[in-house]
């Protein structure tokens, strides 16, 4: 079969080959294209405000003038706790399925955790503002406010308004938008390993603890690096369920209730009624989220290709 | 045409012939939405007319108009006069509403907390910190007030109300108007955004000692506490439909440039200090004649039969010599050719045109 088609080509291969290379170089040039725009879009902004636009916490429409510090930070900070709360529950949740949740419990719980996927963000936001924000500022909130002194370290730290609208209630939202997605591959990940990887560990007399911990785990790691990274993509990006619930001030955040903004949910808030500098400045907002983005998946392709077997 | 039959008897009969070929296209601010979709909707069971109507928001509806995507913009922000005069737009306001503030106390119901401009000023700067501060203390003698920290909410995004409420603190106090200024979104000096009317309210009520401020309507929906306000003869009044049409009753319409007007802080006995107006924004020069006819068409009708419907929905209706000045000022909409292209049914006083023509 193979020796024929080298004697004689596919006609269909050039045609396929083509088609290929088309949509290939068509997501370039759309990337490009959005940099591009994004570049023009917010010049304004960038050429006015400089470097400064990146380090000054300002947002101020009516004196037009805008940094965007305080809604990196908090984009930031949003990620990174969403992700740690996540990573370790979904690893947890994979193991469980793949390993020791019998057959016909695991099958409906991997379609629930799909179901999660696929539910629109704006219904997780609506979720964290009307029931987990409330119920957060009553049963966590509160007692840290009135049992912690307010000068010290933990204090200062926890301190905040106490109705539930802030980065760590935000946080604990985008980690329940990204948990069922990265549980999902994780899942395929751990069903991707041959199975004679696992029986030779048990028949090496292996615990089921130390086949996942130091064969299974090992065995995807560079799949799990691809999983981690898109999931902080994810919770970098994020708009509604973050603007329902992050507070939405612009400030810098000084403790974990305090509430924050996000680069997304500034650009959300603002976008329909800006003009002028404003807009410019909402559309070079877009272009540091596009930057920090693209940076995370480089970041990715980097320790992906490092890895060797 | 048929829409443009001026008399709407004609058109209640014929419209019904040709639905598709009258629909009106309008888009922007989200506090004319409720009204406009009711509206709309009585207005095509008798004529046929549909309207479309995007609830985009105001900056976005006058930015739709100056492109021409849409036969109408409409705004809670008056587009200021020379901007009318460079695009070729005019504007004309439609319907009114009030901002109120709304207040979460353990022992305070609507229409118990008294407040000024300035003190709400001072709040939302973070100057008067607790619910027990002696300014508060002194509006409010015969109230409980908790030694409780003010959380104060705002609109985490762009919006006509908090330009209006920003402009309102501007005009009383000299400090807001100095150290945050007026539009429609702040550099806020103290507390958290909740996003539109809902997500205020919405944090108002799940916030013990929490102030934040939103259409009346909203509020009445939502069962909030709502606080009175000192209006600008001294009085303290409670927020109703009465205290916004009050307000619009002592506007000086006939000598506001471009119908750019602000019914902030206006005189009047019962004058809700804090309202609000929607704008209709039009090219004076229509393309499409039909389109604009249409629109107008749509107008006048809801001048002269949307006010019952309006006042259920918590808007105020415009004062009818407010409305007769509008009418005559259509003539300025004409077509490509310089005739106007809707004359009202209703003929405009003598008063009125004279008005509109001194601007």
């Amino acid at each position: 079969m193979s020796l024929q088609s080298a004697r004689h080509p596919d006609p269909v291969d050039p045609i396929f080959r083509g088609l290929a290379f088309a949509a290939a170089t068509t997501l370039l040039l759309t990337l490009g294209g959005l940099i591009v725009a994004l570049m023009i879009g917010g010049w304004p902004a960038i050429s006015k405000f400089g470097f400064g636009f990146l380090t000054s916490s300002t947002w101020n429409p009516v004196t037009e003038v805008y940094g965007a510090a305080g809604p990196i930070v908090g984009t930031l900070i949003t990620a990174v706790l969403s992700l740690t709360i996540a990573l370790p529950i979904a690893v947890c949740v994979s193991v469980f399925l793949t390993q020791y949740c019998p057959k016909q419990i695991a099958q409906p719980v991997s379609t629930a955790i799909e179901l999660l996927a696929g539910i629109p963000s704006i219904v997780y936001g609506m979720w964290g503002l009307f029931v987990f924000a409330p119920w957060f500022a009553r049963t966590v909130q509160l007692p840290i406010l009135t049992s912690l002194d307010p000068e010290s370290f933990w204090g200062k730290l926890l301190a905040g308004v106490p109705n539930g609208a802030n980065i760590f209630t935000a946080s604990i939202v985008l980690a329940i938008m990204i948990l069922p997605y990265m549980s999902a591959v994780f899942r395929e990940l751990f069903r991707s390993i041959p199975p004679q990887v696992r029986e030779a560990a048990f028949g090496l007399g292996c615990t089921s603890y130390e086949v996942v911990g130091s064969v299974l785990i090992p065995y995807v790691k560079k799949g799990m690096i691809g999983v981690v990274m898109l999931g902080f993509g994810r919770a970098l990006g994020e708009t509604m369920a973050v603007t329902f619930i992050i507070g939405n001030s612009h400030r810098f955040p000084d403790s974990l209730f305090a509430s924050g903004s996000t680069l997304a949910s500034t650009i959300a808030n603002e976008f329909n009624e800006a003009s002028g500098v404003h807009l410019a400045s909402l559309i070079a907002l877009g272009l540091v989220l596009f930057l920090i983005t693209f940076t995370v998946l480089a970041i990715a392709r980097a320790l992906l290709s490092s890895q060797r077997y | 045409m048929l829409t443009a039959c001026s008399d709407k008897g004609a058109a209640t009969a014929e419209g019904k012939d040709a639905p598709a070929a009258g629909d009106i296209t309008g888009a922007g601010s989200t506090f004319f939405a409720p009204l406009g979709a009711k509206w709309a909707e009585t207005y095509k069971d008798t004529t046929g007319v549909r309207l479309n109507y995007q609830s985009i928001g105001s900056g976005g509806g006058v930015r739709q108009i100056k492109v021409k995507t849409v036969d109408f913009g409409a705004t809670d922000k008056p587009v200021k006069p020379a901007d009318l005069d460079e695009t070729g737009l005019l504007q004309f306001p439609i319907v009114m509403g009030g901002i109120v503030p709304i207040v979460n106390l353990p022992d305070v119901k609507s229409g118990q907390m008294n407040l000024t401009g300035p003190l709400l000023a001072d709040i939302y700067m973070g100057k008067v910190k607790r619910w027990d501060d002696p300014a508060i203390r002194a509006l409010n003698p015969g109230l409980k007030l908790p030694h409780l920290p003010i959380t104060v909410i705002h609109r985490a995004d762009g919006s006509g109300t908090t330009f209006l409420f920003s402009n309102y603190l501007a005009k009383v106090s000299p400090t807001w108007k100095e150290e945050v200024g007026a539009a429609d979104a702040l550099e806020w000096p103290a507390g958290l955004g909740g996003k539109g009317n809902e997500g205020v309210s919405a944090f108002v009520k799940q916030t013990l000692g929490a102030i934040g401020y939103v259409e009346f309507a909203v509020a009445a929906r939502t069962g909030t506490a709502v606080a009175n306000m000192r209006n600008h003869d001294g009085h303290m009044i409670a927020p109703s439909i009465e205290a916004f049409a009050a307000a619009a009753a002592g506007a000086d319409w006939a000598n506001a440039p471009g119908n750019q007007l602000l019914l902030l802080d206006q005189p009047g006995a019962q004058a809700w200090p804090i309202t609000g107006t929607v704008f209709i924004v039009m090219h004076k020069t229509q393309d499409k004649p039909a389109s604009g006819r249409a629109a107008l068409t749509f107008f006048d009708w809801a001048y002269t039969n949307g006010d019952a419907l309006a006042t259920k929905m918590h808007y105020v209706p415009l004062p009818p010599e407010v409305k007769q000045m509008m009418r005559a000022q259509w003539s300025q909409i004409t077509g490509p050719d310089g005739k106007p292209v809707y004359a009202p049914a209703t003929p405009a006083p003598a008063v009125a045109a004279s008005a509109a023509s001194a601007q």
